[in-house]
């Protein structure tokens, strides 16, 4: 009844090919931002902002990454953690090394980095593919990390291999990491930052190189008959996807723990990451969004739960009630649908706007 | 179909829910409370060494409430979260337990290098003190770069000295030409003693040789090959947790390698970790900073006020083990710091910032100790606004097949070299950071 399409005519070819072509969509969108943007920030406690909001916002770049390169061009990876370690580390040493250039533009130089090091790691993606390829990406992450734990160039010679966000400005006193970094200032920082990345990605899978990652994933000899380049294609995903993912280490060391050593971006992490798009929904950026929040806030939420309900159980029980019910709840969105919470969602959408008068 | 759209509804309800009403969880009606968070792991990979130190922080806090009335009449509120001993998931603790008490946290412990280092800029934001025992950042012992951050009794480095110590006065003097051999958890935490291992082997003559072990430590066959076969090293040192101690241990004891030249950190000298290996586990060495055992009225109040009236937090038998009085140190180090700063500031709940005043005072002499009814259960501490650790020193402890016993005096490390290589780390670290100097002269 009120989500209907109806009367909103496409009279040119940009309003037909706009990102949200149903007006209702753009209204949400705009409102969900806004209200993130304003609103968020005054009614949310530090503890909703620093150990929610910011690690969902993170791994939501994260997950937009691997998607590009596992969703629309169909190379499975898992060197994300490795790829989010180079992110991490890059930051680091530009920023120490340049303490006066701007962090964000620190941010998109470790990005680019990143994405030089997915590119190198692309390469065998040209001859290997499917599980192969998976194994092939694996090598990268266990390089990746073994570099930064045994040079200790990395660290600045940090005797643990730790390194600890230094104090930066994104302007004048808008500290977004470091002690000064106010929970909100790195939740609009990273807001913004996030929401930007993923209007980036969002055109890219729409533009030439998307489709041609997308051809390429749907069948890569057709796409080569039809005059896509391959290795154009493949590794361009690479790069994309891994200068996202470079963004959300950096991100996750800087604006999520502040300090970090290479352990944290063990393969685990690439798994999770991995584990965000396949529930998410493969080949959706709002996927990536959805993937992330479940495997980030779920267990947070079912830690909870308990004292919540005013349950007061001891916390070791909570910690294995925590796996178990995540474990069972993993498998139970797999079966209803198997194509990811995005794929829900647009089965939502489409009984939306048939309700109240279903066929 | 309903069913599945009452799961769904519900799973989704679940996940909005949170936000709302995750902070206002604990709104209990203590006001004369000071809240005591646990940062603690009673779950994961790591859960046996986090078990049984969590029941001694909690027991020690629990008896004081029954015996005491608390500290002074303040009752003392303990809350806890468990952080499996992954990082994310202690910063996720550490930001759910700050606001959760009837009063500012007194002090935070994670018992975990990780998770402590991802909590300093967290804790001196927060101005609240966080007392690293034995673990973290070693430089963190300057007072003046790390004005919230405590390492007393001992930090890695000091456990190195310490150790390159023992095994130089059981060598007769002389380490020119050894070879020693460094087991580590390949993490920050086993990182630590590195770098002054690597000084003491130039002072000293001795041939270091490095052996990481990736986390969780349960697979160390070829390390323990290359040991035996290649190396054969002089002595082996060891900085290990969990399951990486017990399997290092086991492999060890295949091998056939001499259990007493076989030496932890104190992470790794604890019941748990030489138990497995059965009677080959005897001989096999560890420092320790404190007694162990139940013979001090202290913790024989645990046992009678909680155990005998089952309100003990885990098993009689885990009473007085190593891990156990570990825990029991590190609540009575911070109850004696909000003590001492009781006597400053008035007998009430007190802030952070009151907390770290209560530290950087703390004087805890024998005599002090034997009040608690805790005589000789540690050694003296003193800090003060520069010196955050206060001494250092340690012991070597020996795995009779039984019970850990005492096989050194207490070991005094080097502080004349340690605190220039303190000093030194710290001052890089405020560098990086951009952090001025305390003026300790001006401090109280």
């Amino acid at each position: 009844m009120f989500y209907r399409e109806a009367g909103q005519y496409k009279s040119d070819y940009a309003s037909d090919q706009a990102i949200f072509p149903i007006r209702q969509d753009r209204i949400g969108v705009l409102l969900i931002f806004l209200f993130a943007l304003l609103v968020i920030p005054f009614i949310a406690t530090n503890y909703l902002l620093n150990s929610i909001l910011v690690p969902f916002l993170v791994f939501s770049i994260a997950a937009i990454g691997l998607n590009i390169l596992t969703g629309y061009c169909g190379q499975v990876s898992l060197g994300t953690g490795g790829f989010m370690a180079c992110g991490a580390f890059f930051t680091f040493k530009l920023t120490t090394w340049m303490p006066e250039v701007n962090i964000l533009l620190i941010f998109l130089m470790a990005g680019f980095g990143t994405a030089l090091v997915g590119i190198a790691f692309g390469i065998p993606s040209l001859r290997i593919k499917g599980f192969y390829l998976a194994i092939a990406t694996l090598a990268a992450q266990f390089f990746l990390i073994w570099m930064f734990t045994q040079n200790p160039w990395w660290t600045n010679y940090n005797p643990a291999g730790v390194i600890t966000a230094p104090p930066r400005a994104l302007f004048g006193n808008f500290y977004i990491t470091g002690i000064e970094a106010t929970p909100v200032n790195k939740y609009l920082f990273l807001l913004c930052f996030t929401a930007a990345l993923a209007l980036v990605a969002k055109n890219l899978v729409r533009s030439a190189l998307g489709r041609a990652w997308m051809a390429i994933r749907d069948m890569d000899i057709a796409a080569e008959i039809i005059g896509i380049r391959p290795m154009a294609a493949k590794l361009s995903a690479f790069a994309v996807s891994s200068f996202f993912i470079g963004i959300s280490g950096a991100a996750w060391a800087f604006m999520y723990t502040a300090s970090v050593e290479a352990l944290a971006f063990e393969v685990t992490r690439s798994f999770q990451v991995l584990f965000m798009i396949i529930i998410g929904g493969l080949g959706s950026i709002l996927g990536s969004f959805l993937g992330a929040a479940f495997i980030v806030l779920l267990p947070i939420a079912l830690s909870n739960l308990p004292a919540m309900v005013g349950l007061r159980l001891p916390v070791d029980l909570i910690a294995h009630l925590e796996f178990m019910i995540f474990g069972a709840l993993i498998v139970f969105f797999l079966i209803v649908e198997p194509n990811g919470l995005a794929r829900l969602w647009q089965i939502g959408k489409e009984k939306l706007r048939r309700w109240p008068f279903p066929y | 179909m309903t069913l599945k759209r009452l799961l769904i509804g519900s799973a989704a309800a679940a996940l909005l829910a949170v936000p709302v009403t995750a902070t206002s969880v604990q709104a209990q009606d203590e006001d004369n409370a000071q809240y005591f968070p646990g940062l603690q792991y009673r779950s994961g990979p790591y859960a046996p060494s986090g078990i049984p130190f969590a029941n001694g922080y909690a027991d020690y806090l629990e008896m004081l409430n029954q015996r005491d009335g608390g500290i002074n009449g303040v009752s003392i509120y303990y809350e806890e979260c468990d952080t499996a001993y992954n990082n994310d998931r202690g910063v996720e603790c550490y930001e759910r337990l700050k606001d959760a008490g009837p009063s500012e946290p007194a002090a935070w412990s994670p018992l975990s290098t990780g998770i402590t280092y991802a909590l300093i800029p967290r804790a001196t934001q927060d101005r609240v003190p966080l007392l690293s025992m034995g673990y973290g950042r070693a430089d963190a012992s300057d007072g003046r770069v790390f004005p919230w951050i405590f390492t007393a009794p001992a930090t890695y480095w000091a456990g190195a000295d310490a150790l390159i110590q023992y095994i130089q006065e059981e060598e007769g003097g002389d380490l020119q030409g050894k070879k020693i051999a460094l087991v580590y958890h390949d993490s920050a935490y086993g990182r630590e003693p590195i770098a002054t291992l690597e000084r003491l082997a130039e002072e000293e003559g001795y041939e270091l040789s490095l052996y990481p072990v990736a986390p969780p430590g349960l697979e160390q066959k070829a390390t323990w090959l290359q040991i035996a076969r290649q190396l054969r090293p002089d002595w082996t040192l060891m900085w290990g947790w969990g399951v990486m101690n017990s399997t290092a241990v086991q492999e060890a004891a295949a091998i056939g390698y001499p259990m007493d030249r076989f030496i932890g950190i104190w992470w790794s000298g604890t019941e748990p970790d030489v138990r497995p290996a059965g009677n080959a586990g005897t001989g096999y060495k560890a420092l320790n900073f404190h007694a162990t055992g139940t013979d001090f009225p202290a913790i024989n109040d645990i046992l009678t006020l909680l155990y005998d009236e089952d309100e003990g937090y885990g098993e009689r038998e885990g009473v007085g083990e190593v891990n156990y009085n570990r825990g029991v140190l590190n609540a009575a180090l911070t109850t004696e710091a909000v003590r001492t700063a009781q006597a400053e500031f008035g007998e009430r709940p007190l802030t952070g910032e009151e907390v770290r005043w209560g530290f950087e005072n703390l004087h805890i002499t024998d005599e002090r100790w034997e009040e608690m009814g805790l005589a000789g259960f540690a050694r003296e501490i003193q800090l003060s606004c520069e010196d955050h650790e206060g001494g250092g020193s340690a012991y070597v402890q020996q795995w009779n097949g039984e019970a850990w016993e005492p096989a050194s005096d207490w070991i005094q490390p080097r502080n004349d070299e340690l605190r220039p290589a303190y000093e030194s780390s710290a001052a890089q670290y405020a560098e990086e950071q951009g952090i001025e100097l305390r003026d300790c002269s001006e401090e109280m």
